[in-house]
């Protein structure tokens, strides 16, 4: 092989490469193929307006379920979520949290925000009827089993979040555990496009 | 008895090519998908009493080689399987980046959990012997689908 032919062939398969990696984006969470549109849900939000997922239509939302009683998972989550807000900068602008409670008995929006708001102020909650609630948690393949306990009562839920990208399709799901950084890798693939 | 000593010499010869082999050979693999797939007709034959089992209660995968685990429902409804809830013909791909043990919620088992073992990628020749003999076993015993 001649040198010429050597250095098209040598960059023909560069550029393979280059494509073969641009066209398969590193995402760090589960991915959904096809994804499907999120579905639509009216809650009482924290932030005195109706919770619609339909409301957040061009925003990255990132869907988490949880309760304010929580001790071990909801707190290690929303401080995850809260750090990546930051670590994205200005962008964060174009990225809401949402976080609906399995647990109506004692989350009511004034409960709910003041726990929202000790790792973000922008983060907006969800609460209602368990009816309604159970409903959005069957949409979303949630789970939540009421535990008694010493103390009262505790939930068992399920603890990954959703990433619902600008056209509101649920694009991928992030286990529990993972990084701000993850998250950060993630958002800023679906905030690109 | 020169022809038994020449028989040993060779069984030797060929166990220590296959160690060599087993442990220096890098691994390759033709993809880094685990696939599990829900059939069609798997709700129906539940709701008539049929116990199905589709996902083993514990999954294994090597990080480098076999690190994205592939849910797939050819179902005809909804299924929760492994960590979420899937559509009919949805797949869901989940990729791991660390060596751990994993539990998700799974209405897929009896126990209501699945365990998911990600182990390190096998660097040294020992870790790649082993490696290679469980996935020889493994094939064995049960085909996995990867793609």
């Amino acid at each position: 092989m001649n040198v010429p032919r050597l250095a098209v062939a040598t960059l023909s398969l560069l550029v393979a490469v280059a494509a073969g990696a641009a066209g398969a984006p590193a995402f760090k969470a589960g991915l959904f193929d096809p994804p499907r549109q999120a579905p639509d849900f009216s809650l009482q939000g924290t932030d005195g307006h109706e919770l619609r997922m339909s409301r957040y239509h061009g925003k990255v939302v990132l869907l988490a379920f949880g309760y304010s009683s929580c001790t071990a998972v909801c707190p290690v989550t929303l401080a995850t979520l809260a750090a990546a807000r930051r670590e994205l900068g200005p962008a964060a602008s174009d990225v809401q949290v949402l976080y609906v409670t399995v647990d109506p008995e004692r989350d009511d929006p004034a409960r709910l925000e003041k726990f929202l708001h000790a790792f973000d102020a922008t983060f907006v909650g969800g609460t209602g009827a368990p009816a309604a609630l159970a409903a959005v948690r069957k949409d979303y393949g949630i789970s939540a089993q009421k535990l008694v306990t010493p103390d009262g009562y505790s939930y068992s839920h399920s603890s990954f979040v959703y990433l619902i990208d600008r056209g509101g399709r649920i694009r991928a799901l992030m286990p529990y555990g993972h990084s701000p950084g993850d998250f950060v890798n993630d958002l800023r693939l679906l905030l690109e496009e | 008895m020169r022809a038994r000593s020449a028989a040993l010499v060779t069984i030797a010869a060929v166990a220590g090519a296959a160690l060599a082999w087993g442990g220096f050979a890098p691994i390759h693999a033709a993809s880094r998908n685990q696939v599990f797939v829900i059939p069609k007709g798997t709700w129906a034959r539940r709701m008539s009493g049929d116990k199905v089992e589709i996902l083993p209660d514990h999954i294994r995968l090597t990080l480098g080689i076999r690190d994205i685990l592939v849910l797939r429902n050819r179902d005809e409804v909804p299924q929760i399987f492994g960590p979420t809830l899937m559509m009919p013909g949805q797949s869901f791909s989940l990729p791991f980046a660390q060596a751990s043990e994993y539990q998700f919620q799974c209405t897929a088992h009896l126990s209501g959990q699945m365990t998911i073992i990600v182990e390190p990628f096998p660097a040294s020749p020992w870790a790649r012997i082993r490696w290679r003999a469980r996935e020889l076993l493994s094939e064995l015993s049960e085909p996995a689908e990867s793609s």
